[in-house]
């Protein structure tokens, strides 16, 4: 009896095996059906898989553009796939094994290098005019590797933000301060009114490296930033020895920190988000992107509730913007995936999502009424309208060094966490640890 | 008819082709997900991190010299240590006396119970149990109404001083510095209260009048929106009520009193001679902070707690299911020639247990070499190296971010090599088990 089961259950595998064999041998002859020889937007046709990092309502608001696109160019089906934050595994694998999909959006610009070293993506210099109508020459910058035109940021969130509790501020008296030392004078004040200043979600070692290129940006500039994205600087340099001290009076004073030091290192990051948003509060500010709100599970109302201002500036330097960004790629070259690049490069495109809320982005060209609320388009402006912009320092890093859980530079900001006043021995095992990852990424 | 049929062409052919036809899912099923990965993992550890070289024994050097993947394998010698002992002592423990209590399928079915739970829910409900806010994390909660209950906490556990005139720490209690005369007038600011925890009753704070004869003070929230003046008494800040104050003298308290809804308390009836002003040191007992479990010291142990848990279960059902098979007559003349419960359970339950307890303490070296979903839902971010384990560091390293196959794939046969021995071990018991 058993082992008949057994037999019959080996069967139903073997025939699902049979027509998931067939199913995607179809989807790739269809893929390769594209016609070629077409340039009015009635007759491109075609069809596009493209393999996304967006699911749920971001899935759903991408999932709008698609259609937009869809009744210009109604020949071309464009398949969206929402992978999720596995996506750099899934194309990684899928890459090694001869099979992308068409096109992809990565959030580690690292990971775009990885393919352009590999040969693997086709750069898009077809859609240069395009982008460069909508958005400022830096976005350009960004989308460029290796001397030539890869990716465009259709979705970018600004990453330069502190968010705090309005209730908080005020039993305090303090306004949001647009100095560092203005900063650190209300962190004082907020701790006498007996609510502790930042929330610090170290358990997720991103936060610490966010907080610290933040800084970073604003005293060592645009050029060490970048120096030091590429490790064209090394990590002991007198730059970032400053920088880490400047984090160290953050995070310094265990009384400034919601559950002190030990309770720093384990909250994760929407912990930290719902110690700032609750009510009373368990800290009064939080450092991180515009993502924040959709990260608070506890109830609470912008303006009223909470509010945000842009990383103040240090020792008076220029407002720059710090983004995280998915980037548009392709992995082939057919006249719909053209089409389609070019498209999302529209304001049309992008105000689609922009009027969904939860998204920002470079191209100028959207009117700023299209945000649904005062806090989204703020923080959406200050992204189009910056001149100053870099990727997520971490993000552009190895990842074996700026993106692994408690090894890294994750795991390295979580032992400064732990004992801030150590500058020089974090900065020798960051320059070890980089060193290795470079060295291994070659 | 006893010899078998000579083995003529077509019959054989006929045997052979019914056979192979029959096995054949199976052998598909195998090559493609058992042996094809095994080769292939085999053959990419000998690869760089992007697969273009062959770079010898290299992932392997970096195994072994890593120290993130030293401790893996260091933390994993401990859980073989220490499960697979506990998990088959405490299981037999259990089904040992379950034998003997009227509710044992209820006390059985309580104990096997989280066995049925993925071990991703119970990674992560352990992961909110060990919180260490006592007011979130159960296992603190525990300790605190232990503590609290030898060591009460204060009504302002996270006061400070607003000025430097108050001298002294939260755990001695805060001495006013300027000495006092009768007439004297002290004032006890204090910060870094939560609006919150300002008791309801308070009200708008009184500076004191000096009166002869009398030691007057305040002893008040000093801070008003935007800070205000340290030390002074000013519109908008609260007085602390219920606020124990002690007159001393000399390093002893003569006096003791506490402060009214105003903040204002008095000393009465003061003689000649030199005084200080204190807040005593239980008005800022700390209630108890709780263990950091989920810190990088206590990890190891909070995991091997919770997987102990979970898998004691399976551990007493084994054993029971042995214990009832076991020939009682056997037990019974042991008890009959004298032996008492203990020397019966020593010399003979577990002897004749032995077979039994070999399967379990092999499944759970097993179990425990390829431990992984407790480890990476229960331990947070800060604190998975410390806790990482071989199966968790060849994920993390293979996809975890670095995305070097090369050295994950060292680590899974490596992880492989340290599984085959007991594998063996267990595939011989089964022959044997067989004959």
């Amino acid at each position: 009896m058993k082992r008949h089961s057994l037999a019959i259950a080996a069967l139903v595998v073997i025939s699902a095996l049979a027509l998931t064999a067939c199913g995607s041998s179809k989807k790739a002859a269809s893929t390769a059906s594209t016609t070629q020889t077409t340039s009015s937007s009635a007759n491109v046709a075609g069809s596009i898989i493209f393999d996304g990092v967006w699911t749920g309502a971001e899935a759903a608001a991408f999932q709008a553009v698609i259609n937009g696109f869809h009744t210009q160019y109604p020949k071309v089906t464009v398949k969206y796939k929402p992978v999720g934050d596995n996506l750099p595994t899934v194309l990684s694998t899928a890459v090694a094994g001869g099979r992308p999909p068409d096109m992809a959006d990565i959030a580690q610009p690292g990971l775009i290098q990885q393919f352009v070293d590999k040969g693997a993506l086709k750069p898009i210099e077809y859609a240069r005019s395009a982008i460069a109508a909508n958005f400022a020459p830096a976005w350009l910058k960004l989308g460029t590797y290796d001397g030539k035109l890869y990716g465009v940021v259709f979705k970018a969130s600004n990453k330069s933000l502190v968010w705090y509790n309005a209730h908080a501020f005020k039993a305090a008296g303090v306004t949001p301060p647009a100095s560092w030392t203005q900063l650190l004078a209300d962190a004082k004040t907020l701790k006498s009114s007996g609510v502790p200043a930042y929330s610090i979600g170290g358990s997720d070692g991103w936060t610490l490296t966010d907080l610290f290129e933040n800084i970073y940006l604003r005293q060592a500039g645009l050029a060490k930033y970048q120096a030091l994205s590429a490790h064209k600087i090394k990590w002991t340099d007198p730059s970032v020895t400053a920088a880490l001290k400047t984090m160290g009076q953050v995070i310094g004073d265990a009384g400034n920190l919601a559950g002190g030091t030990s309770g720093a290192v384990q909250t994760d990051f929407p912990t930290s988000v719902n110690n700032v948003f609750q009510n009373p509060p368990k800290a009064a500010m939080v450092f991180e992107g515009d993502f924040v709100p959709g990260s608070a599970t506890v109830k609470a109302k912008a303006g009223t509730d909470y509010g945000v201002f842009p990383f103040p500036s240090i020792g008076g330097s220029a407002p720059a913007v710090e983004v995280a960004g998915d980037s548009l790629v392709a992995f082939r070259d057919t006249p719909a995936i053209q089409a389609f690049v070019k498209y999302l490069a529209t304001p049309q495109a992008a105000e689609l999502w922009a009027k969904r809320g939860g998204f920002a982005t470079g191209n100028h060209s959207v009117p700023a009424s299209t945000y649904p609320d005062a806090i989204s388009r703020s923080n959406a402006s200050a992204v189009s309208k910056a001149t100053s912009i870099v990727f997520d320092m971490s993000d552009q890093q190895p990842g074996s060094f700026g993106a692994t859980v408690g090894q890294g530079e994750w795991g390295i900001f979580q032992t400064f966490l732990r004992n801030p006043s150590n500058v020089s021995g974090v900065q020798q095992q960051l320059e070890t640890s980089a060193t290795a990852a470079y060295k291994k990424g070659k | 008819m006893a010899a078998p049929p000579p083995a003529d062409e077509p019959g054989r052919l006929a045997r052979y082709g019914v056979g192979g036809i029959f096995l054949l899912p199976a052998v598909v099923i195998l090559g493609v997900w058992i042996l094809y990965p095994t080769v292939y993992t085999l053959i990419r550890s000998f690869f760089s991190a992007s697969g273009s070289q062959w770079v010898w024994l290299d992932n392997y050097k970096t195994l072994f010299t890593t120290s993130a993947l030293l401790t893996a394998i260091k933390n994993n010698v401990i859980w073989v240590l220490v499960v697979p002992a506990f998990v088959t002592s405490i299981g037999l423990v259990f089904a040992v006396l379950t034998e003997r209590v009227p509710f044992a399928v209820a006390f059985k079915t309580a104990v096997f119970l989280p066995m049925a739970i993925s071990a991703f829910a119970t990674g992560i409900t352990w992961r909110i149990m060990y919180l260490q806010d006592p007011s979130q994390g159960a296992v603190n909660a525990l300790g605190r109404v232990a503590v609290d209950a030898v060591k009460s906490p204060g009504v302002l556990p996270d006061a400070s001083p607003s000025t430097p005139t108050l001298t002294g720490s939260p755990a001695t209690g805060l001495v006013l510095k300027t000495p006092l005369h009768a007439g004297g007038v002290a004032r006890l600011g204090l910060t870094a209260i939560a609006p919150t925890d300002v008791p309801k009753t308070s009200k708008q704070a009184v500076a004191p009048v000096a009166k002869p004869g009398e030691i007057v003070g305040v002893v008040w929230r000093d801070f008003k929106p935007g800070g205000g003046v340290a030390g002074k008494v000013e519109q908008g800040e609260l007085g602390l009520p219920g606020v124990t104050v002690q007159l001393r003298s000399g390093g002893k308290t003569v006096q003791s009193t506490s402060s009214n809804a105003d903040g204002t308390f008095a000393f009465t009836n003061v003689k000649p001679g030199t005084y200080q002003s204190a807040i005593g040191a239980s008005t800022f007992n700390k209630p108890w902070g709780g263990f950091a479990w989920l810190g990088t010291k206590l990890i190891t142990p909070a995991l091997l707690i919770a997987y102990i848990w979970i898998w004691a279960g399976f551990a007493m059902v084994v054993i029971s299911a042995g214990l009832a098979a076991m020939p009682r007559d056997v037990l019974e003349a042991a008890r009959t020639d004298g032996g008492t419960e203990w020397q019966v359970f020593r010399r003979v339950t577990i002897p004749l247990l032995w077979p039994v307890l070999t399967v379990v303490l092999v499944t759970m070296f097993i179990n425990v070499l390829k431990v992984f979903d407790l480890v990476i839902t229960l331990a947070p971010g800060s604190s998975q190296n410390a806790a990482n384990v071989i199966a968790l560091a060849m994920w993390r390293t293979s996809f975890g971010g670095a995305n070097d196959f090369g050295v994950g794939s060292a680590i899974a046969v490596f992880l492989f090599l340290l599984v085959v021995p007991i594998l063996a071990l267990n595939i011989r018991n089964f022959k044997r088990d067989a004959i």
